[in-house]
């Protein structure tokens, strides 16, 4: 067995060199809360952890006037104590505190929750369902990605051997716009989602919808965008029939598995009930913004 | 073996160590520097009997490495009384009986300290959910929420 090394670089350039030069046996450590725990289950046994939490702009929240840009190795604690990430995007927030204990909370980021690649990771329908980027560095340079394209499948994504993520950009939403999150788990907390739902959507000034994005979790190998969402939706109030076409295409979606947190015909129903209910919220919220 | 050398404030004492980088807090606490209050559960964030506060946010030790703590502030259930004199969680605890077999006392106790500090005014339900990372397997939870809820009203009420 190789010994382990550590490498806590201060810049995206050094961290970059680092992985190129470890290429398949480099991992990047960021709050650990997965990472760790697979190498203590002989799950993976990296060469080298590059802690990239030394990185000023991997450790930042950053407002600026068209867009919020969040640093992959910001913690859930950090990002639900942020004022204005919290007023603009709840749903995403509220994604990102389902996650594990407080404790957890302290430590856990959602660049890790992205790049981990769980089917099941809270943060991932959320930030897809906000239209959010990846800032993704490489030796080639950076390069942002919408997020749905990150994920490849359960624990692989689309970045290269010397890539990682570097920041995770939500746009500024328009007026009049909420998004939220929900999921089910079998517990009240502290739990893996047997789905989740995330939507983000805008009103036009007569009240009715302007543009709306739904992505669920768990259901697939993949997040999945409800890419019927809009169709059902655009142009209309919120009323049961509506409501009732959004759940259908939801379920519609659903490629889930049968294990013993829920059946593919729970799941698929679920998936309905669902994104009856955070569209609704999300549109509540839209209306109070 | 490659050894890091760390610097980090431990329960106040400027502390050195060396660790290699696989080792984790908890090894250190419990391995390099006989700490052993902080107790080892199930390794993986699961129950939280390691938890200790590192730069004022409670985390779990066996999930944070030794490597990337040079500068860092470490505070653990050693930490806890000050000057011979127990902190009014751990005197509570040993009043009203919080605690059977006590592995996962010390967790709890310091995860109990920062959700205070965090929200002096819980609810019983913010407890509940703020202790939901620790695990107590003497099935005594019941009174371990009780105590806090004591010490968060006796806080408030000498308004420290």
């Amino acid at each position: 067995m190789t010994e382990l090394k550590y490498e806590a670089p201060e810049t995206v350039e050094a961290a970059v060199g680092l992985l190129a030069a470890g290429t398949q046996g480099a991992k990047i450590f960021a709050g650990g809360t997965d990472l760790l725990v697979q190498m203590r289950e002989d799950l993976i046994e990296p060469e080298v952890l590059i802690d990239i939490k030394k990185i000023a702009e991997v450790r930042a929240i950053t407002v600026g006037s068209d867009d919020i840009k969040i640093g992959a190795a910001v913690t859930g604690a950090e990002l639900g104590e942020h004022a204005e990430v919290n007023a603009l995007w709840p749903g995403v927030v509220e994604a990102m505190e389902l996650i594990g204990s407080d404790q957890v909370q302290g430590r856990a980021t959602m660049g890790g929750n992205l790049c981990n690649a769980s089917p099941a990771a809270d943060s991932v329908p959320a930030l897809i369902a906000a239209a959010a980027k990846a800032v993704i560095a490489g030796s080639g340079g950076t390069r942002e990605v919408p997020v749905e394209e990150i994920v490849t499948g359960p624990g692989q994504t689309s970045l290269g051997p010397d890539e990682f993520v570097v920041q995770i950009i939500l746009p500024k939403p328009p007026t009049r716009a909420g998004d939220a999150y929900l999921r089910f788990i079998p517990r009240t907390e502290m739990d893996i989602a047997v789905v989740g739902a995330g939507v983000s959507l805008s009103l036009n000034d007569d009240g009715t919808c302007a543009a709306v994005r739904m992505a669920l979790g768990a259901v697939a190998p993949t997040v999945v965008l409800v890419e019927a969402a809009s169709d059902i939706l655009v142009g209309k109030n919120l009323d049961d029939a509506v409501l009732d076409a959004l759940a259908s295409a939801a379920s519609g979606v659903c490629n889930p598995i049968d294990d013993k947190r829920g059946t593919i015909e729970f799941r698929t129903k679920v998936a309905g009930v669902l994104a009856r209910r955070v569209t609704t919220i999300a549109w509540q919220r839209a209306e109070k913004s | 073996m490659t050894k890091h050398n760390i610097t980090a404030t431990i329960n106040g004492d400027e502390t050195e160590f060396t660790c290699s980088a696989e080792q984790t807090l908890l090894d250190v606490l419990r391995g390099e520097l006989q700490l052993t209050g902080t107790k080892n559960g199930c390794g993986t964030g699961d129950c939280g009997a390691c938890t200790v506060i590192v730069n004022g946010r409670p985390v779990n030790s066996c999930l944070v490495l030794g490597a990337e703590l040079d500068g860092a502030n470490v505070e653990t259930i050693e930490g806890m009384a000050k000057g011979g004199e127990l902190h009014p969680l751990q005197q509570k605890f040993l009043d009203q009986a919080a605690l059977q077999c006590g592995v996962c006392t010390p967790g709890i106790l310091n995860m109990a300290k920062a959700l205070l500090e965090k929200n002096p005014d819980p609810t019983e339900t913010e407890i509940r959910f703020g202790l939901a990372g620790n695990l107590c397997r003497c099935t005594g939870y019941d009174k371990i929420i009780r105590a806090v809820m004591d010490v968060a009203a006796e806080m408030r009420a000498s308004g420290s």
